[in-house]
């Protein structure tokens, strides 16, 4: 009984890695008034940045760095007419999406169907090969462990630090926060650029270890997951963790029940993620209080200093 | 050392200036992106936007392209006009084609003057019916209607899979994921003979003309156009907001719905794993290209659509990869959406002369 559980908690754990990244980033994002509908183009951008360069050097740690690098030149893109000439974010974060969707597949033309050297697996000594624990807990890549330790480090500087309390200021009266002397716009700058490195990285899982493959729309909607994770949490670090587990093992089961031979059409069993997406937004927003209550009060909203 | 200032008013001549402004930044920045790639800047500019024109049956390609993308984009200048954020045409604009598209499968040798109507018509529904499952999310569980509409896209996509692959594949189809041909009755009239020039290429631009009606000179329009403006202000004068997001999403989704079936119909003849090549996010950019006016999307559809055969063109004699359309529209949408920062602000090159009172 166990023993098949094994299997299921690693892919549960692999399928959440990219999620988990981008989320955390968005979150990050989201934190301090900035709403980025970027984020798929974000990741395709770096998952052809992480593959090409992988390939063509033959190392993996180098696809990573070009991977942060395409995210956080994407997400520049947004900021500039976002932030700086105070346009519509909803209307820039979809034309970084189509943006990022165009780019991904023309540098990535030259790419599909071939392969690229994948992220090694963490062998440690004795603590690898314990039973279950060995396989769940001390047997990943390095980025499903980076995934985890940036969602804490985020965790605790919003919550704990000096700075996580500009940047709450930020996003709940950037007005208040700007009258106090802090940064609003450089601010954001850093928040968007940090978010585009996270959804660049969560990118580069999808095309170096989980797929890992280079094709057309590989992160198929992830992206938008991953947003919809950022409300779904109601902005807190923690539930984000839940709810990227949560999907990781819907996308699992679509698959695992596809690979038992359900006699259900394959093509319904794909659609269960979103599906699934759909649902839970619903349940989670039912409570429009609850979603007020903890929701940044800038969301959104561009910020203009007034003399 | 140029400044810049509030203006304090919108302009009307950057109303007017700042989509050709944008244009012109996308050609330059493209004919940058093309020159880094190695190819020459001005031939690929000339077969991206002028090759398409001068081709035989360019033009009929222009028109064919444009509509749908006209029918969607005047759906959506009137939704985002009430800040209803409708991403997911492209799925409405995918089960419009199933569900018209059914009816014209299932009854092939009806009689034309009754079949195609009623396809248009259940096409329609069914595009209305995806818009409106958004809508009663939004208002009765306060769902983002961001992601469920293009969440919906991803399921209908996989609707449509399911349907050409098991229960309508053709099976004289020889195993292809795809449905029989539409019969002639289930096609729909051709405005000119032997032509793809379908009903929808008259429809579009009428469509256009009646909602620019609606919302310029009517209430409805007016309580359209103070939501967007000033959600507060709409609420003190008691206009319903569940009311507007509503229409907008019917509209928008219907109008899609449509498009769809006059797609599969008209130009591509059966049901395949793909209806849409992307229409949906091209929509959005001829919306904002038309600054929001359905008759500014004539002009912004037609463009759009040039760049898709503009791709296409570069594919085959440039041997450039057609994702090309894709970074082109991108690019397009962020100078559009810059550019308007010149409708509010404007750039003093000199200090303003300073009054002696």
């Amino acid at each position: 009984m166990l023993d098949a559980f094994v299997p299921f908690l690693v892919s549960v754990i692999a399928a959440s890695t990219p999620l988990l990244l981008a989320a955390t980033g968005e979150l990050v994002v989201e934190r301090v008034g900035v709403l980025n509908l970027g984020v798929e183009g974000m990741m395709l951008a770096g998952a052809i940045a992480g593959f090409a360069v992988s390939h063509d050097t033959g190392i993996t740690a180098l696809g990573v760095g070009a991977s942060i690098i395409a995210g956080t030149i994407l997400a520049l893109l947004f900021a500039v007419p976002s932030l700086t000439l105070q346009a519509n974010q909803t209307a820039t974060g979809l034309a970084l999406t189509i943006f990022g969707r165009g780019f991904s597949a023309l540098v990535g033309a030259g790419y599909v169907g071939i392969p690229a050297p994948t992220l090694p697996k963490l062998e440690i000594p004795v603590l690898s090969d314990l039973p279950l624990l060995g396989p769940v807990v001390f047997h990943h890549d390095i980025l499903v462990y980076a995934a985890l330790a940036i969602l804490a480090l985020v965790a605790w500087c919003i919550r704990s630090t000096h700075l996580g309390l500009i940047m709450r200021a930020v996003g709940d009266s950037h007005d208040a926060a700007h009258a106090l002397g802090y940064a609003v716009v450089p601010i954001r700058y850093a928040a968007v650029l940090f978010g585009g490195a996270l959804a660049g990285l969560g990118g580069a899982y999808m095309s170096l270890a989980y797929t890992p493959l280079w094709a057309q729309d590989l992160t198929a909607g992830r992206g938008w997951v991953a947003v919809a994770l950022v409300t779904f949490s109601a902005w807190r670090p923690i539930w984000l963790l839940i709810g990227a587990w949560f999907f990781g093992a819907l996308m699992y089961l679509s698959l695992y029940v596809q690979a038992l031979g359900v006699p259900v059409p394959t093509a319904f069993l794909s659609a269960v993620p979103y599906i699934g997406t759909i649902v839970v937004l619903v349940l989670i927003s039912r409570d429009a209080r609850r979603i007020r209550l903890h929701r940044p009060a800038m969301l959104g909203r561009p910020f203009q200093a007034r003399a | 050392m140029p400044k810049i200032e509030p203006r304090g008013y919108e302009s009307k001549f950057w109303g007017y200036a700042s989509p050709i402004l944008a244009l012109l930044l996308t050609g330059a920045t493209s004919g940058l992106i093309f020159a880094i790639m190695g190819k020459p800047p001005g031939r690929t500019v000339y077969t991206f936007l002028i090759t398409p024109l001068i081709q035989q049956g360019g033009l009929e390609a222009l028109v064919v392209k444009a509509a749908p993308l006209i029918m969607m984009g005047v759906g959506l200048s009137l939704a985002y006009r009430a800040n209803v954020w409708n991403i997911g045409t492209d799925g409405q604009f995918t089960l419009g084609a199933i569900c018209g598209g059914g009816i014209g499968l299932a009854f092939p040798d009806a009689n034309p003057w009754l079949l195609f109507p009623a396809m248009l018509i259940i096409g329609t529904i069914g595009g209305m019916v995806s818009g409106g499952l958004v809508a009663w999310m939004r208002i009765r569980f306060n769902a983002n209607e961001i992601l469920t509409s293009l969440m919906l896209t991803y399921v209908t996509q996989y609707l449509l899979l399911y349907l050409v692959t098991g229960p309508w594949r053709d099976p004289q189809g020889f195993g292809f994921p795809q449905t029989a041909q539409f019969s002639d009755a289930a096609s729909g009239p051709r405005l000119v003979p032997d032509t793809n020039i379908h009903v929808g290429i008259l429809l579009a631009p009428l469509i256009a003309i009646a909602l620019w009606v609606m919302l310029e000179k009517s209430l409805l329009g007016f309580q359209f156009r103070v939501l967007g403006q000033a959600t507060r202000a709409a609420r003190f004068a008691g206009f319903s907001e569940n009311r507007l997001v509503w229409i907008a999403m019917l509209v928008s989704g219907g109008l899609a719905g449509m498009a769809g079936l006059l797609e599969a119909t008209g130009t591509l003849g059966q049901l395949t794993t793909q209806v849409s090549p992307g229409y949906g996010f091209t929509a959005i950019i001829v919306a904002f290209l038309g600054r929001l006016n359905p008759l500014g999307t004539i002009p912004a559809g037609l463009l759009l659509a040039l760049t898709y055969l503009g791709g296409d063109a570069a594919q085959i004699s440039l041997g450039l990869p057609n994702a090309v359309t894709g970074i082109f529209q991108g690019i397009l949408l962020f100078y559009l959406l810059g550019c308007d920062f010149l409708l509010l602000h404007r750039i003093r090159w000199r200090a303003a002369p300073v009054k002696v009172a």
